[in-house]
């Protein structure tokens, strides 16, 4: 939960994120901004490959480089900028103020030590003087909290005994255990059984009221957002679409790609409405060489035309929390002026072939 | 039609499919068994669609790969056209499946890569018209007329039928597979989760197109899928699964109107709405603890350890399947005072 006078802690400011590939430039997430507040529950949703998780990669500065780079912006946590750090640092940053649940539980497990071993390093490590002893008690009793059964003999298990979901969970016990100011989130249930999901959903809620943890919760499940989140980032092809509080985003869906989102899943409490689902028709684009324009329009119903095809989009605030980027919401004035910049552009174009 | 009047076409009893553990010296311990499908019994009624939801593990696709004899059922019978399959000869069971197709849920896993999409959806057309299993036999001209129909009646451009799957988004694989399904004319499909791995938007078409194919070509379906909102959306009826047994079963809309088995209503309660007013109002069933081993022989009920209403009586005795109304049926002792067993079933 958040009040008016939270603080923020994150401040994410033009972020952008490139790879190198043979096929040319991918801009996995190309121009970005968004805050989280202490004691916020942030959800960032999206389609696959729109930018998510390397989003928050980059936040925590673990982009493989090379093919990637974090080539713009700036990352402000409690008042430092993460991108201009030592790497000594942000050691120290990661795991101690901010932790990560990782989409896939294997890259930040050790399969050769126990995860008892792996659970007391990680406490001890942002807490000098816990002994190893107290350390051992308080992984036990988290890992019973995420729910893992028979929690004293199976710390003293290796992670490759256990299955994919009770990794998750490990991960999840490793991650809450460290007491972070901000918890990043990348799918942590999206392998879970609905009902260890409840379980698991249920103790990062709790972390986040109890001890104020700012939560970024990364999910393509748009069930999931409307349960968990205060405000709703909605990510295509490397940008932020719409963002705003997550009852606006739901009852007053701005962009055309968010309202598709929140039609396209059948609703279990809407029995009754067993028609047609509405559908976005096309796929998301790569990411490659995308021209300067809006990246939705080809999928999108409410497209105008020679506008949405040519000329990137404005961004707009539509009330003080809700802020959308697509031309439905563009001046007059902006209009023309990005139709004679695009003029301008297709001329140049034409005179240099 | 009432289904007084209506035949099944597909009938599965006390389906079991116990796979054999064996233990770290390569020898079988003898009885130790994984019990993946643990007795399950249901009718499938033409044109309809029969969901199974359940947890991962519970034994779903173990149970269609059963009802196709991809895998052998350990003892039970899979009815099909007055035949069991678990019993007929090879050339009867070719018949059969032609007449039974199924949709895989990893669009990647499922298609070999070094085919052209042409030879994908084309492959069950030559096999069985080398063998001469079609009802009529057809030229190559006719294989290539057939493909191009598929193609387009499942969405995809015949221009693109000289392609390989990599050259495809997720659901357009999920395509290809679905006119592969559809290449010898079914009349059921076993759908294993076939829209689990995609996009919110895309899973959306997907779903839409099983169903236009549905009304257009009768067919009927077997439906796997672990998201509640999905399997209410396209089944009829729908069975739960929990450990290997079906816990609950009915008509779609009185089991998500009427849960009655515990484990249903924590499954229900579980599923996240799309909604968030109507998330701050809900109340979850949280269950604690695990799903148990399947490799273990129980006396009581299943879901014994993480009920959250058990009695004495479930730790030792297995519940039988209670009736709570037409069509609905559950299998939990609380029921047995509200809706006796008659006579003939104890
Ligand atoms: N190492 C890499 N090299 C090249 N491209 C990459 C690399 N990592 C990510 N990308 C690309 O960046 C884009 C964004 O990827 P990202 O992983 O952030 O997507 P996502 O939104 O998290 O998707 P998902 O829901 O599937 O997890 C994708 O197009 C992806 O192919
Ligand atoms: N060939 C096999 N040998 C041994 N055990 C198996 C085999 N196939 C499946 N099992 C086991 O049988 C049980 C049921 O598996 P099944 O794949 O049918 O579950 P499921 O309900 O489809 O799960 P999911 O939702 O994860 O796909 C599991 O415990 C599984 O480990
Ligand atoms: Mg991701
Ligand atoms: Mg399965």
């Amino acid at each position: 939960m958040i009040d008016k006078n939270s603080k923020v802690i994150l401040d994410v400011k033009g972020l952008k994120t490139y790879f190198k590939t043979d096929a040319g430039i991918v801009k996995a997430v190309d121009g970005i901004d968004f805050t989280v507040h202490q004691g916020e529950t942030l959800g960032i949703v999206g389609e696959s490959g729109c930018g998510k998780s390397v989003t928050n990669l980059s936040v925590m500065r673990l982009i493989q480089s090379p093919p990637g780079k974090t080539v713009a912006g700036e990352v402000m946590f409690q008042e430092t900028d993460l991108l201009k750090i030592s790497e000594a640092e942000m050691r120290n940053v990661r795991g101690n103020k901010i932790s990560m649940i990782f989409q896939d539980p294997m890259t930040s497990l050790n399969p050769f030590l126990k995860i008892s071993t792996q659970m007391i390093e990680t406490i001890r490590l942002h807490e000098k003087n816990v002994s190893k002893a107290e350390a051992l008690s308080r992984s036990i009793e988290m890992l019973k909290k995420v729910g893992i059964p028979g929690a004293e003999k199976r710390i003293f298990c290796y992670p490759h005994q256990f299955s994919g979901g009770m990794r998750q969970r490990v991960m999840i016990a490793m991650a809450l255990s460290c007491n972070a100011n901000l918890l990043i989130a990348d799918e942590p249930t999206t392998a879970l059984d609905v009902t260890i999901q409840a379980q698991i959903l249920e103790l990062i809620q709790k972390v986040n009221v109890e001890m104020k943890t700012a939560v970024i919760l990364i999910t393509h499940d748009l069930g999931v957002v409307a349960g968990m989140c205060d405000n709703v980032c909605v990510m295509y092809a490397g940008k932020i679409v719409e963002k705003a509080p997550t009852d606006k985003i739901y009852k007053f869906p701005a962009h055309p790609y968010t309202e598709g989102l929140i039609q396209s899943v059948p609703r279990m409490d809407k029995s009754g409405e067993k028609g047609k689902l509405f559908s976005i028709e096309g796929q998301p684009p790569n990411v490659i060489d995308l021209p300067p324009c809006c990246a939705f329009h080809p999928r999108c119903h409410k497209a105008i035309e020679g506008l949405c095809s040519r000329c990137n989009p404005p961004t707009h605030m539509l009330d003080e929390d809700h802020e959308v980027t697509c031309w439905l919401y563009g001046t007059d004035q902006e209009k023309s002026a990005a139709l004679k910049e695009a003029d301008a552009r297709q001329a140049s174009k034409e005179a240099s072939k | 039609m009432s289904e007084s009047v209506k035949k099944p076409i597909l009938e599965v009893k006390d389906l079991k499919v116990h796979f054999p553990i064996k233990s770290s010296g390569g020898l079988r311990k003898k009885d130790a068994v994984i019990r993946a499908v643990d007795g399950i019994s249901f009718d499938v009624y033409p044109g309809e669609t029969l969901g199974i939801v359940g947890e991962s593990g519970c034994g779903k696709s173990t149970t269609v790969r059963a009802i196709a004899q991809l895998t052998k059922p350990t003892s039970g019978q899979v009815i099909f056209q007055g035949k069991d399959l678990c019993k007929v000869s090879k050339h009867e069971l070719l018949m059969a499946r032609q007449n039974i197709q199924m949709i895989f849920q990893d669009p990647y896993a499922s298609l070999d890569p070094r085919m052209t999409v042409r030879s994908i959806i084309a492959e069950p057309l030559i096999i069985y018209n080398k063998r001469h299993l079609l009802p009529k036999e057809l030229s190559p001209l006719e294989i290539e007329t057939r493909v191009e129909d598929l193609m387009e009646r499942v969405g995809l451009n015949k221009a693109f039928k000289n392609r390989y799957p990599h050259e495809f988004s997720g659901g357009q694989r999920q395509r290809i597979g679905i006119a592969r399904a559809l290449a010898l004319n079914p009349e059921v499909i076993l759908a294993d989760e076939p829209v689990s791995a995609l996009d919110v938007s895309i899973q959306a078409q997907i779903l839409n197109l099983l169903r236009e194919l549905q009304k257009e070509l009768g067919l009927t379906f077997l439906f796997i899928a672990h998201d509640l909102a999905v399997i209410q959306y396209i089944s009829d009826k729908v069975c739960v699964m929990y450990l290997g047994k079906i816990v609950e079963t009915s008509e779609s809309v009185e089991l998500y109107s009427n849960p009655v088995h515990p484990y249903t209503k924590a499954l229900l309660s579980a599923a996240p709405i799309p909604d968030p007013e109507v998330e701050r109002k809900r109340r979850r069933i949280i269950l604690t603890g695990d799903v148990p081993s399947p490799d273990k022989e129980h006396v009581g009920c299943y879901f014994y350890d993480r009920c959250p209403n058990k009695m004495d009586k479930c730790k030792n005795h297995i519940p039988p399947m209670f009736t709570v109304g037409p069509h609905h049926n559950c299998a939990c002792w609380q029921l047995e005072e509200k809706f006796p067993l008659a006579e003939s079933e104890k």
